[in-house]
C-alpha cells in the first residue's frame, strides 16, 4: 500500500475540516476525490503534502511509514509531490533555476549525485517538448507574469522532473484549454505506472476522458461518503451532488 | 515556523573572532595632542597636521545629525582610541605579523598566491593602519597608484591635496568631519588616462582593539577615459561595547573615465537585544567631473548594529551617469538608514537607485533617497525603485523618498513596493524538496537578484554566502 490514511483528523485554524476520514491508496490505482466547494478536498491534499495550515491527527502512512512528523520538504524527498490549485508566484528565481535546485536538492538528501548542467538540461528538454511547453519559461521568474496554462504546465513539468511517487493534483484541471488540458493530460499519464499512484481532486468529468480513475470519491461533510468506479464522475456530472448523494 | 525562521537568521557572527597582536594604541581620548600624535606616527608632512586641526575646530562646534530613523545613546567620543596598530614595522609580506595573516586567511583574504590567481589587488587594513598592499608593482607599470591613503599623502601630496575633499568637503557632515582630523588610514587610487585597470582592486577593513575607533579614508580618481573596478569589505570581533566606524570615501572620474565601487559590509551587528556592534556613519561620495563619466555605487549591508550611509553621486559632466545598487539586511535589533543621493547638474544626466531591505526579527530598515534635478539639468532622468522584504511580524521598513526637480524637462520615476515571505511561498518550495531554510535563502536571493547581479563575480559569492545562500548559478 502507497497510502494509508485512517480516522484522520485535520483542521485549519483551529477548525475543523476533515472528521476521521479513512482512504487507501494501493501502487498504481488512480483515485479522484469530487465535492461541492469547502467539502475539504484541498484541505486533505495539503494534509498529505504538510502545509503549516493543516494540523492533523490519526493515522497517515505512506509505504509504511508515518508521514505525520515529517515537514514538507521531508515528505517530497520520500516522494510526495503536490501541484497546486494556484501555483505561487517567486519573484527574482528563475523556473530553471528553481527546478534545477529542487532536483538536486532532493538528490542530496537521498545521498545520490547531484545531476550535471547538461544531464538536467538534457532531460529538461526532452520533458518540455513532451508537455508542449515554450522555452521561454525557464528564463521567467517563478509562476509570475504566467498564464493559467503556463501555471498547470509548469506545474506538471516539476512533478516529471522529480518523479515522484505519490501525485496529488489539486484542480489540475481548472482554467485550462483543450489543448493545455491534453498536454497536462499527457504528463499525468506518463507518470502513471505500477509503481506510483494519485490522487485527483477535481470538479470537472473533462480530465477523465484523458486519465482513467480505478475510484472516484465523494467528499462530503469531512468525510468520504461514497465511493465507486470511474461511472460516479459521469453520475455527478448528469445529476448533481444533492441527487447522487440521497440515492442509496 | 516563526522560529524555524528565527533560528535560521539569528545564526552566530562568524567573523567575531579576535586577535591576539601586540598593539600601538594611542591613549583614549580626543584633543589636538592626539591629533598631532596620529599625524607623527604616520610621519605625515606638515600641511596634513594644519588641515586635521582646522577640521577639529571645526567639529568641536559642530552636532550629530539626529534626522535618521535610529536610536542609540550619546556616543562618548572622548572614550575611543583613536588610533590603533600593530608594534611590528612592515617591509615586505614575510614580516607581516603571522597572527594578521591568519585574521586576513580566516575571513577569507590571504594576501598570497590564492589572490595573485585571483588577481585582485588588496589593500588590508587592520585597525588603524594598512597592512599591506598587494600588486602595487604590476599596477604601477601601467601607472596605477594603489596604495595606503598614508603613503599617497607623502608620495603624491600633488593628487591628494588636489582631489581630498572636493567632493566630501571637510565640515560637510558631523562625522566626515571627525574623520577628517582623526583618519588613520585607508586606500588611495589613481587611474591615469586611458588606462582600464586590469584587476579589481580591494580593501579588507577590520576592526580588532577593543575602545578603537576606525576613520579610513578612501580617495579614487579615474582621469580620463580610464574605467576601474573597487571593492571592499569590512568585518570586526564581537565586543559587547559599541565601536565607531566612520569613514569616508571620495570618488572622482573625469571625462569618459568610469568607477564601479562594490562593498560587502559585515561589521558584528551585536546581539538580539541590541548590546554590543559596530556604528556603521560612512560619508560616500562620488563626482562626475568629467562629460560621459560614470560612478556606480553597489552595496550589501548585511552587519553593524547602526548603519547611517548614503552613497551618493554628483553629476557634473554632461551625459554623465549615476547608479546605486543596494541590499541591506537588518536583523535581531539592527538598525539601518540608508539610501542614496543623486545631484543633477550636467545637461542629459541619468541615474538609477535600486534599493533592497530586508528586515527580519527585530531589525529596522529606512529607505532615505535624494533626488536633486538643478534648473541647468537638461533632461535628467532618474528611476529609483525602493523595494522591501519582511520577515516575522517584529521587524520594520520606512521609506523616505526627498524629489527635488527644478527643470521642466526631468524625468523621475519612483517605485516602492513592500512584500513578507509568505507560509505560501515557503510551504509551495518545500513541496518540491527544498529544505525551509534553503527556501528562505532562495526567496531572498531573488529578491535582492537585481542588486546582486551587479557585483563583481567573486563578491557576488561572497554575499550569497553571506546571505546564507548556498546555492550555485543563481546570479547571472
Amino acid at each position: 500500500m502507497i497510502l494509508d490514511i485512517k480516522n484522520l483528523d485535520v483542521s485549519i485554524a483551529n477548525k475543523e475540516v476533515l472528521k476521521g476520514l479513512d482512504l487507501k491508496v494501493n501502487k498504481g490505482e488512480v483515485h479522484v476525490i469530487m465535492g461541492l466547494n469547502g467539502t475539504g478536498k484541498s484541505t486533505l491534499l495539503k494534509a498529505i503534502s504538510g502545509s503549516y495550515e493543516t494540523v492533523s491527527k490519526g493515522k497517515m502512512d505512506f509505504l509504511g511509514e508515518s508521514l505525520l512528523e515529517l515537514s514538507a520538504d521531508e515528505r517530497a524527498v520520500k516522494g510526495v509531490f503536490m501541484s497546486f490549485q494556484n501555483p505561487i508566484e517567486i519573484p527574482g528565481v528563475n523556473t530553471i533555476y528553481f527546478l534545477r535546485t529542487a532536483v538536486n536538492e532532493q538528490r542530496i538528501t537521498r545521498g545520490e549525485e547531484e545531476l550535471s548542467s547538461v544531464d538536467f538540461m538534457k532531460i529538461l528538454q526532452e520533458k518540455m517538448s513532451f508537455l508542449d511547453i515554450d522555452k521561454a519559461i525557464l528564463q521567467r521568474s517563478v509562476n509570475v507574469g504566467f498564464s493559467g496554462g503556463e501555471k498547470k504546465k509548469s506545474e506538471i513539468l516539476q512533478m516529471m522532473m522529480l518523479e515522484p511517487q505519490l501525485l496529488l493534483l489539486d484542480e489540475i484541471d481548472s482554467g485550462l484549454d483543450i489543448d493545455a488540458l491534453k498536454s497536462v493530460a499527457k504528463g499525468i499519464n506518463a507518470l502513471h505506472s505500477s509503481e506510483t499512484a494519485m490522487i485527483i481532486v477535481t470538479h470537472y468529468n473533462r480530465l477523465l476522458e484523458y486519465v482513467k480513475p480505478d475510484f472516484v470519491h465523494i467528499l462530503d461533510q469531512g468525510k468520504i461518503v461514497k465511493t465507486a468506479g470511474a461511472e460516479l464522475a459521469k453520475e455527478l456530472e448528469d445529476k448533481g451532488y444533492e441527487n447522487v448523494l440521497e440515492t442509496p | 515556523m516563526a522560529q524555524d525562521i528565527e533560528a535560521f537568521i539569528d545564526q552566530e557572527y562568524k567573523l567575531g573572532f579576535e586577535t591576539d597582536v601586540d598593539m600601538d594604541q594611542a591613549p583614549i581620548g580626543l584633543n589636538e595632542d592626539i591629533i598631532k600624535l596620529i599625524s607623527k606616527k604616520k610621519d605625515e608632512p606638515e600641511w596634513m597636521l594644519q588641515w586635521r586641526l582646522k577640521a577639529y575646530t571645526k567639529w568641536l562646534k559642530m552636532s550629530e545629525p539626529n534626522w535618521a530613523h535610529v536610536h542609540f545613546p550619546p556616543i562618548d567620543y572622548q572614550s575611543i582610541s583613536y588610533y590603533s596598530a600593530p608594534k611590528q614595522k612592515i617591509n615586505s609580506l614575510d614580516e607581516v605579523d603571522p597572527q594578521i595573516l591568519k585574521t586576513y586567511e580566516r575571513l577569507g583574504i590571504p594576501l598570497e598566491e590564492q589572490k595573485i590567481l585571483a588577481g585582485i589587488a588588496v589593500d588590508a587594513v587592520f585597525d588603524s593602519v594598512s597592512v599591506k598592499t598587494t600588486f602595487s608593482e604590476n599596477l604601477a607599470e601601467l601607472g596605477i597608484i594603489f596604495c595606503s591613503i598614508s603613503e599617497a599623502i607623502k608620495d603624491h601630496a600633488e593628487l591628494v591635496q588636489k582631489y581630498m575633499a572636493s567632493v566630501v568637503p571637510m565640515g560637510d557632515n558631523y562625522y566626515a568631519c571627525l574623520n577628517a582630523a582623526v583618519f588613520t588610514d585607508g586606500t588611495f587610487a589613481y587611474i591615469p588616462k586611458g588606462v582600464r585597470c586590469p584587476m579589481e582592486l580591494s580593501t579588507y577593513f577590520r576592526i580588532n582593539a577593543l575602545n578603537s575607533g576606525q576613520f579610513e579614508r578612501t580617495l579614487i580618481i579615474a582621469d580620463e577615459g580610464s574605467y576601474v573596478s573597487y571593492n571592499e569589505g569590512c568585518s570586526a570581533p564581537m565586543r559587547d561595547e559599541n565601536q565607531l566606524h566612520a569613514a569616508v570615501v571620495e570618488l572622482i572620474t573625469l571625462k569618459d573615465a568610469e568607477i564601479k565601487y562594490s562593498t560587502i559590509q559585515n561589521w558584528y551587528p551585536g546581539d538580539a537585544e541590541g548590546k554590543g556592534g559596530i556604528y556603521n556613519f560612512v560619508t560616500k561620495r562620488g563626482k562626475c567631473l568629467g562629460d560621459n563619466s560614470k560612478i556606480s555605487w553597489t552595496q550589501v549591508e548585511t552587519g553593524a548594529a547602526i548603519t547611517w550611509k548614503y552613497p551618493s553621486c554628483i553629476l557634473l559632466g554632461d551625459n554623465s551617469r549615476g547608479e546605486f545598487y543596494s541590499v541591506a539586511i537588518t536583523s535581531l535589533a539592527q538598525q539601518a538608514d540608508t539610501g542614496s543621493k543623486m545631484i543633477h547638474l550636467g545637461k542629459n544626466t541619468s541615474s538609477t537607485i535600486i534599493s533592497k531591505g530586508i528586515s527580519a526579527l527585530k531589525g529596522s530598515n529606512a529607505y532615505r533617497g535624494l533626488v536633486k534635478i538643478r534648473p541647468q539639468a537638461h533632461n535628467a532622468r532618474n528611476f529609483t525603485q525602493c523595494d522591501s522584504l519582511l520577515i516575522g511580524d517584529k521587524c520594520a521598513a520606512h521609506t523616505y523618498p526627498y524629489i527635488d526637480v527644478k527643470n521642466p524637462t526631468a524625468q523621475v520615476e519612483h517605485e516602492a513596493t513592500t512584500s513578507k515571505i509568505s507560509d505560501e511561498q515557503l510551504f509551495y518550495t518545500q513541496t518540491r524538496g527544498i529544505s525551509e531554510e534553503q527556501a528562505i535563502s532562495l526567496i531572498v536571493n531573488g529578491f535582492c537578484k537585481e542588486v546582486l547581479n551587479q557585483l563583481p563575480m567573486e563578491f557576488a559569492v561572497e554575499a550569497k554566502a553571506l546571505l546564507s545562500i548556498t546555492l550555485e548559478g543563481s546570479v547571472g
